[in-house]
């Protein structure tokens, strides 16, 4: 038979023991909790001591103040002792504009810096959906009027070619009850082409030339460093999404022709090295157009880099189409939602966000790989611009700065993208689980 | 019993299914149904798992193809017509096994999608009769909550009321209570059972025998593809004719 107890004071809590919790338990938790893990934490001490002990030097004696590499050197040398190493920053002192401009006019710099302000603001209403929606108009002027900015010229070339779109845009409107949505986009895309291939130029030319506007024209090879690399980046990733969208449905679609070439497509992009379609863009490109179009290099660049992400998203976004269950689009045809309808309201928002961290890693990956038009003769950052600045002889054989320099602004870049693929995700998150 | 049969069922024709043949590609998975629905029926489809039950309903609304045969809604043929298709589809509700509400929004904004997208309803008028069918299903209070923050029969209720936002004449529901737990079949029991009484025309896939009894005009009994035996629901279960349903019958009743 079990005795009664009944408790008359009730126990206050206390602390646990110092080897149950606080910093030791944690770092013999966690550090030190076998053999193996001793042995490896002290192989990891050794190992960041090395580095920081040879690093640590070059870094603290890092010279702002020179004119040369061997004025640095015997500045570290002065004040630090004979064979002591240091950085010299120095170089970015006075080269940094290149690694940010490339060749770009000076006087004009006002010019990049605007467009790259402007950048966030155009950006601002897609990005956050508290920013009001009317701010998208922005958006959609946007790239004309980076365009514009950049290249300079006349002012009616950018507005000329907007007015494509705008065609494009009035026949979905008006066509689309004759046609359907797909046909009105259809025949808007015809209209617009039509638009750019005739009457863009000799409309651009007689406005230009009755109304003379515009900024002092940049060519494309004073574009360098990170203007170069923000451009092409930045234009291919806004093109990238709706290709790789479209092709991403077109590869689930039942009509034979639209599935084959989709798959045809993505295939043979995702088949061929970058550099490949780079080589490509830069020479082969010119044979098939029409012998007297003029494509810009960058343009063309742009292109090839937009097709190639837009191959890798499709297969991303698929991915996340094919995670939706059956029973969406079974509830969204149920309800009498035709295919677009669905997919724009019902599937895609479910798909892309799933595809969120898929997405982001394919843009920070584009983003890199714009350092590869280095091999077109363009001046990317890492290697166009960084060939440039050895070849000064003052400047004759610094070497990690300039890389550390231009990784760590990429690093910078492609870490805040990441972040905002996280706070993207934490803020769809509807479902609960 | 008595109060099923009160229930009015007019001679109008709703549905009409005449010698239709439907084949997952070797397999032919319904064989020659020969189907009328009234305006104001109330039919309970049952029959062992794999005989087509689903299969039949869906081709109602076109979520399935039939190969051979004819089905006319509310007069309009079901053809690969799209038009026709879209018709049919904005007329006839469906509620699923697995609810499919859409997660990414809320309650209201799954009620009020179709309504605004497809009728071309305003907003302000869609989301009024979004709440009104809400409160009918017993709750308004969730409106702002997701889907994926509701109780499986709450869901299903959401699912219910999504599909009335469209007003269909025709309701299809494909075993709406066999995903939920016991004490949620109930609460969406109760509310496919107000739902006819107000008149609806309605098609329910269920093994629920106690809704059948209490509702139903007419109930169905499909085996291998194939219409068996249909009959009132006191004849039915009462005295069934064919071996099979018998069979089933004491299957599904004997424990
Ligand atoms: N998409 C499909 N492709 C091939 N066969 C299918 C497909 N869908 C269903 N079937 C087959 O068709 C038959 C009928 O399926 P259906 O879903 O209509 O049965 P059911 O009567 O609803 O069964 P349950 O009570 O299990 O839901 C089954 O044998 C099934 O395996
Ligand atoms: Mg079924």
């Amino acid at each position: 038979m079990a005795e009664s107890f009944v408790r008359k004071e009730m126990l206050e809590a206390q602390a646990p023991p110092a080897s149950q919790a606080g910093a030791i338990a944690w770092v013999r938790e966690n550090l030190f909790s076998g053999p193996l893990n001793t042995i490896l934490t002290l192989l990891g001490i050794v190992v960041i001591y090395w580095l920081i002990s040879t690093s640590l030097p070059w870094w603290l004696n890092g010279v702002w103040n020179a004119s040369s590499l061997s004025e640095c050197r015997s500045i570290v040398a002065a004040s630090a002792g004979e064979g002591a190493t240091g950085a010299c920053w120095a170089m970015l002192r006075e080269r940094w504009h290149q690694f940010i401009f490339g060749f770009y006019p000076p006087e004009s710099y006002w010019r990049p810096i605007l467009a790259f302000v402007l950048l966030f603001v155009a950006l601002a209403p897609v990005l956050f959906t508290s920013v009001p929606r009317k701010a998208l108009w922005f958006t959609a002027i946007y790239p004309a009027l980076c365009f514009w900015l950049l290249w300079g010229g006349p002012i009616w070339t950018p507005i000329v070619a907007m007015m494509g779109f705008v065609i494009l845009g009035l026949a979905v409107v008006y066509l689309s009850s004759y046609l359907g949505a797909p046909g009105s986009a259809a025949a808007g895309v015809v209209a617009a082409v039509l638009w750019w291939l005739f009457l863009q130029g000799p409309v651009a030319g007689f406005l230009a030339s009755n109304l003379p506007f515009g900024l002092a024209s940049v060519n494309s090879d004073r574009f360098g460093g990170f203007l170069l690399a923000i451009t092409i980046g930045v234009t291919a990733i806004g093109c990238s999404l709706p290709i790789g969208i479209i092709l991403a449905l077109g590869r689930q679609s039942n009509m034979v022709i639209v599935k084959a070439l989709s798959v045809a497509f993505i295939e043979f992009i995702r088949g061929v090295p970058l550099i490949t379609l780079l080589f490509t863009a830069s020479l082969l490109l010119q044979y098939f157009l029409p012998p007297n179009t003029n494509f810009d290099i960058i343009l063309r660049v742009i292109i090839l880099v937009t097709f190639f992400a837009a191959a890798y998203l499709a297969e991303v976004i698929r991915g996340g189409l094919a995670a939706l269950p059956r029973g969406q689009y079974e509830a969204a045809d149920a309800l009498g939602l035709d295919y677009w309808q669905a997919q724009r309201l019902i599937i895609l928002p479910q798909a892309l966000k799933i595809s969120i961290p898929g997405i982001v890693s394919s843009f920070i990956g584009l983003f890199k790989d714009t350092t590869l038009v280095a091999f077109v003769g363009l001046m990317d950052p890492l290697k166009g611009v960084t060939q440039i600045v050895r070849a000064d002889m003052n400047w004759k054989g610094i070497y990690w700065e300039p890389y550390i320099f231009v990784g760590a602004i990429f690093f910078i870049i492609c870490f805040g993208m990441s972040r905002y693929s996280m706070y993207l995700e934490r803020k769809l998150k509807t479902d609960h689980r | 019993m008595a109060e099923a049969q009160k229930m009015a069922v007019s001679d109008e024709v709703a549905i009409q299914i005449t010698g239709m043949n439907k084949w997952y590609g070797q397999f032919h998975v319904l064989r020659d149904i020969d189907m009328t629905v009234n305006r104001g029926e109330r039919i309970v489809i049952c029959g062992p798992s794999g005989s087509g039950k689903s299969t039949l309903i869906r081709c109602i609304n076109r979520l399935e193809e039939h190969q051979s045969g004819h089905i006319v809604v509310d007069g309009t043929e079901l053809t690969s017509d799209l038009k026709n298709i879209d018709k049919v589809r904005s007329e006839v509700g469906m509620v699923f096994q697995h609810f499919n509400l859409f997660p990414h929004l809320t309650i209201l904004e799954n009620c009020t999608l179709a309504p605004i997208w497809v009728r071309k309803i305003p907003k302000k008028e869609a989301e009024e009769t979004a709440m009104h069918f809400l409160r009918k299903v017993k709750i308004p209070e969730q409106a702002n909550k997701y889907p994926g923050q509701l109780s499986g029969g709450q869901q299903q209720r959401v699912a219910i009321a999504r599909s009335l936002c469209m007003r269909p004449r025709i309701m299809l529901f494909d075993e709406p209570t066999s995903a939920l737990d016991p004490e949620m079949i109930k609460e969406v029991l109760d509310t496919m059972i107000e739902l006819a009484q107000e008149g609806m025309t309605m098609l329910c896939v269920t093994h629920e025998m106690g809704f059948a009894q209490a509702v139903a005009n007419r109930v169905i009994f499909m085996d291998k593809g194939q219409i068996v035996e249909q009959n009132e629901p006191k004849e039915f279960f009462s005295n069934p004719q064919s071996d099979r349903t018998k069979l089933f019958l004491s299957q599904i009743l004997g424990h």
